[in-house]
């Protein structure tokens, strides 16, 4: 049910953040959903892609630094409250969470779909599976974009 | 000795009495000098003996100053190699001081002194102070770092010596320096050049002048005209060179007259030579090259024939203020990759020890130095490379730290790490530039 997710380590300064999109792009991928997190100093992008091995070989090839992670994606009811009651079901079953942002895709007036990076992936995976937390896998999230 | 030499404005201190000396009786001085630190050196250095074994000759072949010219060279790698002791020439019972400096990785070079080697060390000193006109009733503030460094305690001595009021104040803490400076009302100030340049930009910021500042004597940097011309002008001073390194004696091995063209070598102590540092041939007085020096009179740790990597030439004319000891031009650049920061000697090789320490294989790196406010500023621009990338803040941020953290520990000053994208630093046929001096000296 985890979903890969490439991250990229940009400089700040100008074109820096066009260079990998347009590698994407000229490549033929499409990007799923992203984030972006910035210091005074630096900023990661992390992209989800339906094809991250190419995507990976791809951002390489142009000189990018590339780092591959696992993060859930879960469907969250879009009503006041429902992250909290999420975000509870973490606390209960002692996942921490590293940072998440919510995915471009989404059932608009159902669910928001977050993604979230948490400290240990296989472990938080059976917790929030066993606590009933709806995890949305590659093939459903990759379908609705 | 005439009346002149009398320790009061207008006169000569008799300290200095050396700096006048006729050649001839200088070079008599100097070879019997020579002579004896030779054999030392040869009896009691295990390293030189070797050396001069290797070479065949022996210290009976010393009969001339010329002579020298057939004895082995010292490096700076020899300090290193011979970590801690190894070049001493005195038993510890007899050594009564040491300090240290950086080397050109994560050891430090350690050097010693008997009684007599201090007693040296403050005459040079004291004849360096009354060189830059300051005598007893002069007020000195002595803003170099005391500690392993040579700097604070051998401006110290000397400028108690002399009989002038000492201000043991030490580096750094502007604003304290500020106000003693007004307060105490210090005659002259001993640091380094660029820190002399953020004293007075930080004055002006603070509408503080210095009335009774009147000397500088500034050194352990290279410096130029121009920032000579900036200090002289900004703070209403005069501002002296001085010459010296922690191998030789510390500060006190050379020091700008009053007429401030060339800096006098305390010759009677330090013996000079120039050389072509690519064949290590002596060169003539007047030719440029770089400068090897021979302590004549230590006995803790003789030094035959250092090569200081410092490019300078002698020059031959002799100086309009009568004394008789040779000068040495200005020294604008060395023949190694050493930096100066701040008065710290920091080499390429301490910051690649640091990053590689920390992240086990060795990243493209440069190293940037930019002078803010007149303070030299030292950044290490390191490329992320996929072993060390994480897509968490924190963790990248945690290993900035540690970038710093371990080149701050080798090189002992404090730098900032960037993290930069790989393949941004520049590479000339695939070997990076490792340093990038943006301080326009």
């Amino acid at each position: 049910m985890k979903i890969r997710q490439l991250s990229v380590f940009l400089e700040n300064r100008p074109g820096q953040l066009r260079f990998p999109c347009k590698a994407l792009g000229d490549a033929g991928i499409d990007i799923v959903t992203m984030s972006l997190a910035d210091t005074a100093q630096f900023g990661i992008l992390r992209l989800v892609v339906k094809e991250w091995e190419r995507a990976k070989s791809v951002l390489e090839a142009a000189g990018v630094v590339v780092n591959v992670t696992e993060v859930l994606a879960v469907d969250v009811p879009d009503r006041p409250g429902g992250l909290a009651a999420v975000l509870e079901a973490f606390e209960q079953a002692g996942v921490g969470v590293e940072y998440m942002y919510p995915s471009a895709s989404r059932e608009r007036g159902r669910h928001a779909t977050l993604l979230f990076r948490l400290e240990d992936p296989d472990r938080a995976e059976k917790l929030l599976e066993a606590a009933g937390v709806k995890l949305v896998g590659p093939a459903e999230l990759f379908a609705r974009s | 000795m005439s009346s002149q030499w009398n320790d009061a404005p207008g006169g000569f201190h008799p300290a200095s009495a050396p700096d006048f000396l006729p050649r001839r009786e200088l070079a008599r001085l100097q070879l019997g000098r020579l002579r004896s630190v030779v054999e030392r050196a040869h009896a009691r250095v295990e390293l030189f003996r070797r050396r001069m074994e290797e070479r065949g000759v022996t210290p009976a072949d010393v009969r001339s100053l010329e002579d020298l010219g057939r004895l082995p060279f010292t490096v700076k790698t020899d300090l290193r190699d011979t970590y801690p002791f190894g070049l001493f020439a005195s038993p510890m019972e007899q050594i009564v001081r040491l300090h240290a400096s950086s080397g050109t990785t994560g050891k430090p070079i350690v050097v010693a002194y008997t009684e007599a080697d201090l007693r040296v060390w403050t005459s040079v000193m004291v004849r360096t102070f009354a060189a830059c006109g300051l005598h007893r009733g002069d007020v000195i503030q002595n803003a170099y770092g005391y500690g392993l460094f040579t700097g604070g305690l051998g401006a110290h001595y000397g400028a108690e010596a002399l009989g002038a009021t000492v201000i043991p104040i030490s580096g750094g803490n502007t604003e304290r320096q500020l106000m003693v400076l007004q307060d105490f009302g210090a005659t002259a100030i001993c640091c380094t050049p660029s820190y002399m340049i953020h004293l007075v930009e930080r004055a002006r910021e603070a509408g503080i002048s210095f009335e009774r500042l009147k000397v500088g004597v500034f050194g352990a940097e290279p410096w130029t005209e121009e920032m000579r011309r900036h200090i002289e002008a900004a703070a209403g001073i005069r501002a002296h060179d001085v010459y010296g390194l922690s191998e030789i004696i510390g500060p006190g091995v050379g020091i700008e007259c009053e007429r401030r063209d060339g800096l006098h070598l305390f010759e009677d102590h330090f013996y000079p030579e120039i050389i072509d540092p690519e064949t290590g041939e002596v060169l003539p007085d007047g030719a440029e090259g770089e400068l090897v020096l021979t302590t004549l009179s230590k006995e803790a740790m003789p030094m035959i024939r250092y090569r200081t990597r410092d490019i300078t030439s002698i020059v031959p004319e002799p100086c309009a203020c009568g004394r008789t000891l040779r000068r040495i031009r200005r020294i604008g650049r060395r023949s190694d990759d050493m930096l100066i920061i701040r008065g710290v000697n920091v080499f390429p090789s301490q910051v690649e020890a640091a990053l590689l320490a920390v992240e086990g294989t060795l990243p493209h790196y440069q190293i940037v130095l930019a002078r803010v406010q007149g303070l030299d500023e030292m950044e290490v621009q390191v490329e992320v490379t996929p072993e060390v990338f994480s897509d968490v803040i924190g963790a990248l941020e945690a290993l900035r730290r540690r970038l710093e953290a371990a080149i701050d520990h080798v090189v002992g000053i404090r730098v900032k790490v960037t993290l930069v994208a790989p393949r941004t630093l520049a590479r000339s046929e695939g070997k990076a530039k490792r340093v990038l001096d943006r301080r326009n000296m």
